[in-house]
């Protein structure tokens, strides 16, 4: 494309109905704690 | 749901709903802006682009039109249908364990007071750490991988007892199947050869603390008679990290709005040779004299684009450092169920007090009224929980009509209850930092993909 370029296609919707397996890292989010934001997560399963 | 905006010169749009991200030029920028929000392309407003070539705006439509057909633009929410199951009953899968309710700093900013949290000075006994080891493995269903955060006041003022605990963890973990990965933040003042070489063997992060120039942590770091503590702990947490040989770390920091600058804060760290860095804003009771203020949110908005200015640079000429607060997985990161309510604090995650008390989270610690139960007897029946448990993006209304939503996932329950009085109104000045945070993030990923 000329006017637009893609950074990053659809990720989010993506396998959807295999979300949720509750594996991954709990996220703090502030104080002291720093073991996650959500964004910068890993999926256990990737 | 879209959001555009402009940083350092560029056009970036995020679709909300499918996470995808684009760089565009003026000319499409401009279009996309005559697009209403549903998706569809508003006539009236594009005879307003009259300076654009007539080919130059087809082209431009044709392009976003080609998004939105293949679900990159103006996504419709797929996701209600499936929160049901994403919103049932959770499981506990992480303990913050309050091994001191002590510490050996007085920081002025400290949300736990001088480590006592609004209650008396206590450690807390190995009989303790273990019934809590118990209590998580009973309520973590079939969760496998299990977290325990040894945290205080100062952790290390107990050290026998993290030992004792990580040791009855590990031998609970084989007859029960579980993996168990610890943490432990401290603030480095009695790290010696022997703790380090403990931590690197059995952590699988550590968090030192740390707040940037030796001036901004004086001020506010000081040790029990007064004097700052920068000179005593920089060498152990060189040494700390030097020794972590690759594993996971992070030097972090807070700063206040004396020291709204902090981007020099994190370049120092940096300059020291960290290159796991951490410096958010802090958590203060407002009027406090540290807290962000609405009059300071412009200060800090700038410098973060200022330091992802300077991040950017330094990571591209031989000077890389992860900024934790700069980093963002597109391509592997959390499922979109995770991304609802991130941390889980009262239900997946909680704070354990030394005398065992349950709390749901750290913050909350002290505050009876969230008082959840105890290790011993496991949860009271405290309703609070529940509100816990409903809390999510969707049953947010700022968050569900936000756009940063999949990405801070609601932001800190307890600071919407310190300045609202409610885990479901989040903290606006929160909000708005963390926002500019994602927006510097996306940024930089367009950059480093160039």
């Amino acid at each position: 494309m000329k006017h637009i370029r893609t950074i990053n296609k659809s990720t989010l919707n993506q396998e959807i109905r295999k979300a949720g397996c509750g594996e991954c890292q709990t996220s703090c989010q502030s104080a002291c704690k720093t073991s996650c934001t959500v964004a910068n997560q890993k999926c256990e399963r990737k | 749901m879209i959001h555009a905006y402009k940083i350092h010169g560029e056009n970036i749009v995020l679709d909300i709903y499918s996470g995808s991200v684009h760089l565009l030029d003026d000319i499409a920028y401009d279009v996309l802006g005559c697009y209403d929000s549903d998706g569809t392309l508003n006539p009236s407003k594009l005879k307003e682009l009259a300076k654009y070539d007539e080919t130059q705006i087809n082209e431009a439509i044709a392009e976003i039109e080609y998004l939105i057909d293949n679900k990159m633009l103006f996504t419709e929410d797929p996701f209600t249908e499936m929160l049901p199951a994403w919103t049932k009953e959770t499981v506990v899968k992480a303990l913050c364990l309050h091994i001191a309710h002590d510490c050996n700093l007085r920081c002025s900013y400290c949300f736990a007071g001088t480590g006592e949290y609004m209650g008396h000075r206590s450690l807390m006994s190995l009989e303790v750490g273990k019934k809590a080891i118990d209590f998580l493995i009973e309520n973590s269903g079939n969760r496998r991988n299990l977290e325990i955060d040894f945290f205080g006041g100062e952790p290390l003022m107990n050290f026998d007892v993290v030992k004792g605990i990580v040791e009855y963890a590990r031998k609970r973990e084989k007859e029960s199947g579980k993996n168990f990965r610890f943490t432990i933040t401290t603030n480095a003042m009695l790290l010696d050869e022997e703790k380090r070489a403990y931590i690197n063997e059995n952590m699988h992060n550590v968090v030192l603390s740390l707040d940037g120039r030796k001036e901004v942590n004086d001020a506010v770091r000081k040790r029990v008679d007064g004097t700052g503590s920068y000179d005593r702990i920089l060498p152990s947490i060189k040494k700390m990290v030097e020794e972590r040989a690759g594993k996971d770390y992070y030097v972090r920091g807070t700063f206040t709005r004396k020291n709204l600058d902090f981007g020099a804060d994190v370049l120092h760290l940096a300059d020291l040779g960290f290159d796991q860095i951490s410096v958010e804003p802090v958590v203060a009771a407002k009027d406090s004299g540290f807290d962000i203020r609405n009059e300071d949110l412009k200060a800090v908005c700038d410098e973060y684009e200022r330091l992802a200015k300077e991040y950017v640079n330094r990571r591209k000429n031989g000077q890389w450092f992860n900024f934790f607060h700069f980093m963002i997985d597109l391509e592997g990161g959390p499922c979109i169920a995770k991304r609802l309510r991130g941390c889980g604090s009262g239900t997946e995650y909680l704070a354990v007090t030394p005398e065992g008390e349950l709390y749901p989270c750290h913050q909350f610690v002290g505050h009876k009224e969230f008082l959840l139960g105890n290790v011993y007897e496991g949860f009271n029946g405290n309703p609070i929980r529940e509100s816990f448990r409903e809390t999510n993006v969707y049953t947010k209304p700022q968050c569900n009509s936000c756009w940063a939503k999949f990405y801070c996932s609601g932001g800190c329950a307890a600071n919407a209850w310190q300045f609202n009085k409610d885990i479901k109104i989040p903290y606006e000045i929160g909000c708005e930092l963390e926002k500019k945070r994602v927006e510097c993030a996306l940024w930089i990923k367009a950059q480093e993909s160039k």
